[in-house]
Formats: structure tokens, sequence, C-alpha cells
């Protein structure tokens, strides 16, 4: 997570982003407060979680057609998946409280 | 000197603005007119409107509208511009610092006017000194002639690869922009040769090499890119006087970032800006011929500062009074404070003086400036004190 950071002479001006796609690099998962733990066994694979999700951090087995779980890299915490899913399949637990567990 | 045909034209400083920018036939100007700036986007939509130039013209609802749209065409990588006065630089004030932070080298001439309330559209600097911090480079005019010159001075400084930063090209409202003078213009073609095509580092239009401009920068990058752009900021200082001096080539005048008027034997000196400068040349020819040794200090680049070729003029002299034609209240004027900035360190301090004139207009008369000078030379003002030149008490 923790990259070296450049100096100032070693980056594009402005923050002008000049490598495309590179937001990939910005792992946000570090901002997460609350994790959220999904139930496999009541999952009905409907992807309202994948289709809200705003860091597309719900992963997608694309081929079979199945949700597979969530990128924790890039996942905030929001809560949208656990708001949305008609099948209540999402906990929301707080990040502290499952390090101690 | 130079084989370089010149017209001699009757010309305002707003004219002289357009004329300039006619030639350089930038390929985008988004505007918005203004009091006293009107002029500017009158004669250039003229320009446009009889197909002089290939320039794009944006007609905007507002002036932040003028600048995000100035941005957003410097972004693609046009060559942009625009002109504004008072409370349309005032309304442009968010977009003026990222025009700046994008490294974006628009050129925009501004006719100085004091900003409300109360409401007024005569001269002062109240506008563009609110503007100071924004990371533009800022010129001051002091007549039509050198509107003229400075505009494409500001041209080729702004697109500097080692630069690419925005420029303020100032005039005085009413006095400088509104009065007519004879101006020496260059034929079209020396001014295209001069400024050249510009090339734009990663222009957004460039679909082959793809890049995001104004994205989030938090505490791990913004620092980085504000040290950037202070020194971009001190590139532009190093690369004036040979731009400039390129300008001189073309023009036979010269453009120092701070010009001297009878100032080698001169024990009181007056330190200012634009038109007042002119007043001031004025005074200074009737005091010598009584042979009083008064001089004049004219400072063209504003932002940066050149603060030691300052403080080695000042060295020595028996009393400096520095006339700003804005107030921060509360404070000492800008001008005063960069002045006393530049001398700190010198050995052999002068007295130097904070004086305000001219706000929302109020004529600057040769009497008042020569009282200034008799004010210094009988040791009449204090130097903690500001002087407030022809208000009524």
């Amino acid at each position: 997570m923790a990259a070296k950071l450049k100096g100032w002479k070693e980056i594009p001006e402005a923050g002008t982003i000049v490598e495309p796609g590179n937001a990939r690099n910005y792992k946000t998962g570090g901002w997460r407060s609350d994790r959220p733990v999904w139930n496999k066994e009541t999952c009905i694979h409907c992807f309202f979680c994948w289709i809200w999700c705003p860091d597309m951090a719900v992963q997608v087995d694309q081929a079979n057609k199945k949700m597979t779980g969530i990128n924790l890299e890039y996942c905030k915490g929001c809560g949208v998946c656990a708001e949305v899913c008609p099948k209540k399949c999402f906990t929301m637990k707080n990040e502290k409280e499952l390090t101690n567990e | 000197m130079s084989t370089i045909q010149k017209n001699k034209l009757s010309l305002t400083g707003n004219q002289a603005a357009a004329e300039a920018m006619r030639q350089i036939d930038p390929d985008v100007v988004a505007a918005y007119p203004i009091t006293p700036q009107t002029e500017i986007v009158m004669a250039f939509s003229q320009f446009h409107a009889d197909g002089k130039v290939n320039t794009e013209m944006i007609r905007v609802e507002s002036e932040h509208s003028a600048m995000s749209a100035c941005i957003g065409s410097a972004s693609a990588g046009a060559r942009t511009m625009t002109a504004t006065s008072s409370q349309g630089l005032a309304l442009m004030h968010e977009m003026v610092f990222i025009a700046a932070s994008l490294r974006l080298p628009i050129v925009m001439p501004v006719v100085n006017r004091a900003l409300s309330g109360p409401i007024n559209i005569h001269c002062d600097h109240s506008d563009t000194m609110a503007e100071r911090d924004s990371g533009w480079i800022q010129i001051f005019a002091e007549n039509p002639q050198e509107v003229y010159d400075h505009m494409f001075l500001a041209m080729k400084l702004a697109e500097h690869p080692d630069v690419q930063l925005p420029v303020m090209v100032n005039q005085d409202g009413f006095i400088t922009s509104h009065g007519v003078e004879i101006v020496d213009v260059l034929e079209d073609k020396a001014v295209k040769d001069f400024v050249g095509e510009y090339k734009p580092k990663t222009p957004l239009l460039d679909l082959k090499h793809p890049v995001t401009m104004g994205a989030l920068d938090l505490y791990d990058y913004y620092f980085e890119h504000k040290r950037q752009q202070a020194e971009a900021v001190k590139r532009a200082f190093g690369l004036f006087d040979k731009v400039a001096g390129d300008v001189s080539k073309l023009t036979g005048r010269k453009y120092p970032m701070v010009e001297t008027y009878q100032f080698d034997d001169a024990d009181y000196v007056i330190v200012t800006m634009s038109s007042a400068a002119g007043t001031t040349k004025f005074v200074i020819d009737s005091l010598r011929a009584q042979g009083t040794k008064v001089g004049l200090l004219k400072i063209r680049l504003f932002r940066p500062f050149p603060y030691k070729i300052i403080s080695g003029l000042l060295k020595g002299k028996k009393g400096v009074a520095v006339l700003d034609r804005s107030a921060s209240f509360g404070a000492f004027s800008p001008v005063y404070t960069e002045i006393m900035n530049s001398c700190y360190y010198l050995d052999a301090r002068p007295n130097i003086y904070p004086v305000v004139f001219g706000l929302g207009g109020r004529d600057l008369t040769p009497k008042l400036i020569e009282s200034v000078y008799t004010g210094l030379i009988g040791n009449k003002f204090k130097t903690d004190q500001i002087e407030y030149l022809g208000v009524r008490e």
C-alpha cells in the first residue's frame, strides 16, 4: 500500500495524469471503517451490489454469471451493497471489531 | 536597426490590446464585456466578424464562464486569450487560480478598475492585486504602446515550454484604456513569426496520448505540484529579460522588469507602476530644471517580483515614497510591502514611505506628485503611517 512517494521533480506538471488507468494503483480500501461481510449461501447473484457499487469493488465471474466477493483493496465500506441487496446477504462489520476477532 | 515595417496608428490602450490580439490571432477567445475593458472585446469581435482572425470566439454569460471556457480551451491545446476588468476579474477569481495551477498559458489583458463597493468604474489596482497570489505573471503597462508590446511579450513568455503559465497584461482603466496615443504597430507577419505556433505539452485533444487534467490531488502530492508551480514562476522570472530582449529586437524599445528615470543621482525617489509613472516623469523634468535631484523607479513586472534588482537600485537613497493604487485595509499596500521586503537586508536602508493614491480613479495630478517629492525632501512623512494622497480631510 505505501508505495514510495515521488519528489516534485519526478512527477508530471500540474497533477496531469499522463498514464491512463492508473486509478487502479490507488488502493482506497484503507479508507474503510465498516466491511461488508458477504453471505455466499443466501446470495441469488442478482448483481444489484455489482451495479450499485461506486468503486467497482464487487467482483464477479463473468463467464459463470456469479458474484464472487468484494475486493477489499478498493472497497471503501460505504454500505451501498448492504442497502440494495434484496436478500440481505451483507452484514456491515466494524473493521476494528473484525481485527479483534 | 530593424527591417520590420512599422505603422504608426492612433490607438487607445484597449485598441492597442485588441490590435495585438488580432495579430496574434489566437485559436480561442472567450470573453465577456465589462467597463472599461469593453472596447477590447468589441474591437476583437469586429475583427472576428470581418473575418480578419481565424479565432473561435465564445460569447459567454459571465466572466466565471469566460475563464472556465479559456481553461477548457487551453487544456485542449488551443492558444487562448480573454480580457477583463474589476468585478469581472473578481468573478473569475476561483478559475484564475485554476488556470495557473493547471499551467495553462492564457494571456489576459486586465484593464484595471476599482472593485465595488461603492460601485465605481474608474481606475485603481484593487482588481489585479486581489489576484496577486494566484500564480499568474503580472505585467503593468504605462501607456498604449506598452500595452501593445506587452501583449506578444506575454504570449511568448506564457507559452515558453519551461514556463507554461498565464499572464495578465495590466493597463490603467480609462487613463490608458481610453486615452488615444500614437502606437508603433508591427506588421502582422512580424508578430505571427514572433509568437510562432503554440506547441502544448499534454493537450487533451491529443487522442493518441490521453491525459486527465485537474484530478483530485490530496496531501500526498498537492504540495509537490505547488512546489513545481513555484519553480515555473521562478523560471518565468529567469526568462523574462530574454523574451523582453527578443521583443526589443522587433520594436527597438526596451522592457526591463524595473525601469528607472533620472534615477542614478537621485536622492529622493518615487516607486510606482502603470500610468502614474508617466505623470511622475513629467514632474521630475520640472523639478530637475529647478535643480532638485528626484527620480522614478517604475515596476513593470510585479509577479514574479524583482526583489534583488530593486534593493540594488534603492540602496543608499535618502527617501523613497511608494505610491500604491490599491489599499490593503489594516495593512500596508502590496507594492509598498514588496519594496520593504526587497530592502530589509540592505546595510544602508533608505527611509521608505507608504503612499496610497488614486483609489476609484481619483486623479493623480502633477501637483500631488510634486507634494510627495516636497514631503520626502522636507522629511514630512512617517515610515509607519500611510499617507493618503489627495483624499479630503
